[in-house]
Order: structure tokens, then C-alpha cells, then sequence
């Protein structure tokens, strides 16, 4: 193997890790709708923040993203207090952000720097090449440096919140009832969901992102019934599933994005047969010894 | 029984005697959105009672409960818990949402949900210990809960889900309980557990407040009642206020035969 193959895995994998780490608590704060959001509305941070920089690093990325995510939720948040639904809000807020996005690259900004295209899809084929030089290590890939960042910032909340983010997830009126601060951890969750969203933008662009955030921890869900078990085994799925996804483009010469999407469908799908006590397989032996409950997998897939 | 019964009415006048209210509300209102459901809401509660909310749905019940302590919106009153603010009383006072509040498939066991109850005490970047994992399992097996503490919560009925969730109220050790209809839907025996600790509870001299929808069970149960129907109808002593004429009113004549219901 060679270096190149090798970022691009190391890239993917990361992306893989930590999309599936907070994917999870997304799964479990039911907000999953808000993964397709803010994967979006994270274009418009970008753009604010090249226009108030001119500038396309990370940082800056970064902060602008997470400024956009925060707005998103807020927004969401604001039209659901006037009346209107929740999905319907979460669809009005983010096509709106993403669209001055749009308008904002085709007229101001819309020359090299960015592209909508490579936006929405991603291409991380073109990593490796773009390189910063980090003191003591060398040059590395930009988006490496990026996910390895974000990567310690989000698993280190995850930890050192553990309980926290259970509670609030779990019972947020007990939580804020107890005194901890459930609107803070919201507005803290959906910044974590921002950076990760911006920082898997390279490799695999904002539609595909909410594939690697949901379909793994979607499919975790379905193995175990500890939230520690189903963190890790989220973020082994979304490593496993980008590595498979970028081997199966190489076999056959397509999208690396699409495949690595592709790839957390298909470890969905054998998932909901084989897990061992939600699966459809382990169900229907129940079945035949007694009558059953409806599953998680079909919950999950909205069956 | 008795004994238990005689040690909590001597602790209630001990406490009674000079004691301010568990809780004072004080004309409370609260609305969703442009439908106001609380208004003018004024009463007090003492310490080592055990009262029963009471009134039809939509009555502002749940609301009542969410409001005294600040997870809904209050647009004007006040609230005393121990004479101070929620927030400075927090750690004596202890919740118990609707048992549908929840999704019970998340993935974590009994034991895991009561500790919750005492995240509060374990405070910021700590892990439950040893002794949270104790308490949490005595207020288990005080629930008859014991056997289940490893059991994911999806695999537990109804009633065992209300014992955890009761377990975890308990686990808190407050000195004022807030119930949000923990007998709606429950099996016999767990109704009886429940109403046991209630009452033990009250013996201890704690203070409980609980919302309720059978109308059977008031006067064998509760020492105090609070008839709701958006602003207090009656409230006092159940054999004082539980009367077919409050009833009638805070039913709005909906209900019939409640004439029976009190004798």
C-alpha cells in the first residue's frame, strides 16, 4: 500500500470514528432530522467565514460551522415555538441557510475557492495533496490535521460528559429537574454535530455525511443495550464501513463517497437480519417459541 | 401499619408546629402558547402530607407540576419550595415524570436509570461509584426491584418500569416528592407497592404530592387533597374538601355517579 491509499483510509476512518461517536447520541436524542440540517446549513458557515477571512482553513471552517449549526438550532427551535412542527421547521431552517449558501458561492466568491459541487460529494481523492506542515510530525493532509482535532474535542466531551449526555438524552425533564443544564448541552451538542459535519466535508461531502452519522449508531442500536457498547461499536462501524466503502471503489473504479455510504447501508441491512436480540433472524425464533413485541429493528426502519 | 401510621401523624404535628410549607404557590399561571392552562393557581402544602392531585385532562395537572419546577414556562406567581427559590431547594425535592416521558428502549438497565437520580449529587466530570451503585441498588430492592437491576428497561412491563422510576425518586433521598400519575396503568401489585411507599414516605416525614386520576382510591390513600381544573377548586383535609359538590365543580358536571364515589 501505498502513502496516498494510506491517508486516504486514515482520512476515511476518521470519519468513520468520529461521525459514529456522534451519531449515536443523535440517534438517541431522536434528532436524527437534524443531522440532514445542519450538514447542510454548515455550507452557509463556510461561506461567512471565507467572505469575513478570506481565508479557507480549517479554523476558520470550523468556527463558521459551528456558528451555522448553532444558528440552525436556534432557528428550528424559534419556528417550533411559534407553532409550526418540528420537521416542518427543521425543513424550512436549513434549505433557507443552505440556499444563501448556494447564492452566496455563485455570485461573491463562486471563482476556485469553493464549489457547490464539491460541497455536496466530497472528494477525498484529492486529500493527500494538500498538505500543512505540523512541527515534529511533517507535512500531513489538512483534513487529517482537521479530523484529528475534531476528533479529540468531540470523544473528549463525549467522556467527560458521559453521564451527562446519557441523562439528558435519556430524561431531559429529570435532568433539568436535577439542575443540569439541558438547553446548554443541546446548543453544546449541535455545535459538536457542526464540527464533525464540516470536518468530514472534504472526504465525503454534506449529503454523505448523514450517512456516515446515522447508518452506523442506527445499526449499533440494533446489537447491544449498553450506550458505552453502542458508542464504540457506532464508531467501529463507521470506520469499517469507509474502509470497505473505499475498497469496493477501488475494485470498481467509482465514487469513494458514494461506496463508503453505500457501504454503512449494507452493514445496516445485515445488521437488522443478524443482530442478536433485535435482528429479524433472532425475532422470528422468538416468535415461534412465544408470541413477540414489535422490534427495534422495525422501529428503527420505520417498518 | 398502625405503628408506622402513629409515627407520622406525631412527626407531622412536630413538623407542623412552626415549620413554614414544603411548598407555597402563590397565584401561578402558565400557558402553552396562547392557551393559558394554570391561572391564579394559590396554595400550601405541609410537611408530611400526602396530597392528591386531582382533576379531568386538560385540567393543567402535569403542567402544574412542570411549572413549580421550572420546566415550563411560568408567566407570573411565585413559587416556594422551604421557603426559598427551586433552584436553591433543588436537592430536596424529587421527580417522578410520566412514566411515558421516556423512551424506554434506550439502551440502559434498571440499575443505570436509578442512578440517574443521583447525578445531580455526583456533580460535573464524575463517575457513579461504588456507593451510588449501593444506593441505587437498596432503593431497587426497596421497590421489590432487586432481581431486575440488570434487565434492560425495554424488557421491563409497565408497572416494573414505574417501580424503577420510583426507585430513582427515592435514590434522591428529598424531603418533597412530585408524582406525575405513577399508578396510570400499572398492575395491581405494583399499585399496592407504590401506595405502601407513599405512605411510608409520609411516615418518615417527607412530603408528597401526587397526581392522580382515580377518584376511588382518594380517600383510602391520600391525608390532603387538591381539586385542579385550571385554578384550585377546593384543597385541604380529603375528608374536609373530597366532597361531592368540589367534585361536581371541578369535573364541570362531566362526570356522573360521582355521588356514589363518595358516599
Amino acid at each position: 500500500m501505498t502513502g496516498y491509499d494510506g491517508w486516504i483510509l486514515l482520512t476515511a476512518s476518521l470519519v468513520g470514528l468520529t461521525c459514529g461517536l456522534v451519531g449515536s447520541l443523535l440517534i438517541l436524542r431522536r434528532m436524527a432530522m437534524m443531522a440532514d440540517a445542519i450538514s447542510h446549513s454548515v455550507l452557509l458557515g463556510i461561506v461567512v467565514a471565507y467572505l469575513v477571512t478570506r481565508e479557507l482553513s480549517g479554523v476558520h471552517m470550523l468556527i463558521g460551522a459551528a456558528a451555522a449549526g448553532l444558528l440552525t438550532a436556534v432557528l428550528v427551535q424559534w419556528l417550533h415555538q411559534l407553532g409550526v412542527r418540528q420537521e416542518a421547521s427543521i425543513g424550512i431552517v436549513f434549505t433557507t441557510l443552505f440556499a444563501i449558501g448556494v447564492v452566496l458561492i455563485a455570485t461573491k466568491v463562486g471563482n476556485a475557492h469553493l464549489d457547490v459541487q464539491h460541497a455536496l460529494m466530497g472528494e477525498i481523492a484529492f486529500i493527500p495533496w494538500e498538505t500543512v506542515r505540523v512541527p515534529g510530525i511533517g507535512d500531513i493532509p489538512e483534513a487529517v490535521l482537521m479530523l484529528l482535532i475534531v476528533l479529540a474535542v468531540v470523544g473528549g466531551l463525549i467522556l467527560a460528559l458521559y453521564k451527562e449526555w446519557k441523562i439528558t438524552s435519556f430524561d431531559p425533564a429529570l435532568a433539568a429537574a436535577l439542575g443540569l443544564p439541558v438547553a446548554f448541552m443541546h446548543h453544546l451538542f449541535m455545535a459538536m454535530v457542526s464540527v464533525t459535519a464540516v470536518a468530514s466535508f472534504d472526504a465525503v461531502g454534506a449529503i454523505l455525511v448523514i450517512a456516515m452519522l446515522i447508518t452506523p449508531a442506527a445499526a449499533a442500536y440494533l446489537w447491544t443495550d449498553r450506550l458505552s457498547v453502542m458508542l464504540l461499536l457506532s464508531g467501529l462501524f463507521g470506520v469499517a464501513s469507509a474502509c470497505a466503502g473505499y475498497a469496493v471503489a477501488w475494485l470498481i473504479d467509482t465514487s469513494i463517497s458514494g461506496s463508503m455510504a453505500f457501504a454503512t447501508g449494507v452493514l445496516f441491512l445485515v445488521s437488522s437480519l443478524a443482530a442478536p436480540r433485535h435482528g429479524v433472524l433472532a425475532r422470528r425464533l422468538r416468535a415461534r417459541r412465544a408470541g413477540a413485541a414489535p422490534s427495534r429493528a422495525q422501529r428503527t426502519t420505520g417498518a | 401499619m398502625d405503628a408506622t401510621r402513629q409515627v407520622g401523624v406525631a412527626d407531622k404535628e412536630r413538623l407542623d408546629a412552626g415549620r413554614e410549607p414544603a411548598l407555597r404557590v402563590t397565584g401561578l399561571a402558565a400557558a402553552y402558547r396562547r392557551n393559558r392552562v394554570l391561572e391564579d393557581v394559590t396554595f400550601e402544602i405541609l410537611p408530611g402530607t400526602l396530597t392528591a392531585i386531582v382533576g379531568p385532562n386538560g385540567a393543567g395537572k402535569s403542567t402544574l407540576l412542570k411549572t413549580l419546577l421550572d420546566l415550563h414556562p411560568r408567566l407570573s406567581g411565585e413559587v416556594r419550595f422551604f421557603g426559598t427559590t427551586y433552584r436553591n431547594a433543588k436537592r430536596r425535592v424529587g421527580y417522578v415524570p410520566q412514566r411515558g416521558s421516556v423512551d424506554w428502549d434506550f439502551p440502559t438497565d434498571a440499575l443505570d436509570v436509578v442512578m440517574m437520580g443521583l447525578y445531580g449529587q455526583i456533580g460535573w466530570l464524575r463517575r457513579p461509584g461504588r456507593r451510588h451503585r449501593e444506593l441505587a441498588m437498596a432503593a431497587l430492592e426497596k421497590m421489590g426491584m432487586g432481581a431486575y437491576a440488570k434487565r434492560q428497561i425495554s424488557e421491563l412491563s409497565g408497572g416494573q418500569q414505574q417501580r424503577v422510576f420510583l426507585a430513582r425518586a427515592l435514590v434522591q433521598d428529598a424531603d418533597l416528592y412530585l408524582l406525575d400519575e405513577p399508578l396510570a396503568g400499572v398492575d395491581a401489585a405494583t399499585e399496592q407497592a407504590i401506595m405502601e411507599l407513599l405512605k411510608t414516605l409520609r411516615s418518615n416525614g417527607k412530603t408528597v404530592m401526587v397526581v392522580h386520576h382515580d377518584l376511588q382510591t382518594v380517600q383510602d390513600c391520600f391525608d390532603h387533597v387538591l381539586l385542579l381544573n385550571r385554578s384550585v377548586i377546593a384543597h385541604g383535609p380529603t375528608a374536609e374538601v373530597f366532597t361531592a359538590e368540589h367534585i361536581g365543580r371541578t369535573y364541570g358536571g362531566l362526570l356522573r355517579g360521582w355521588e356514589k364515589v363518595t358516599g
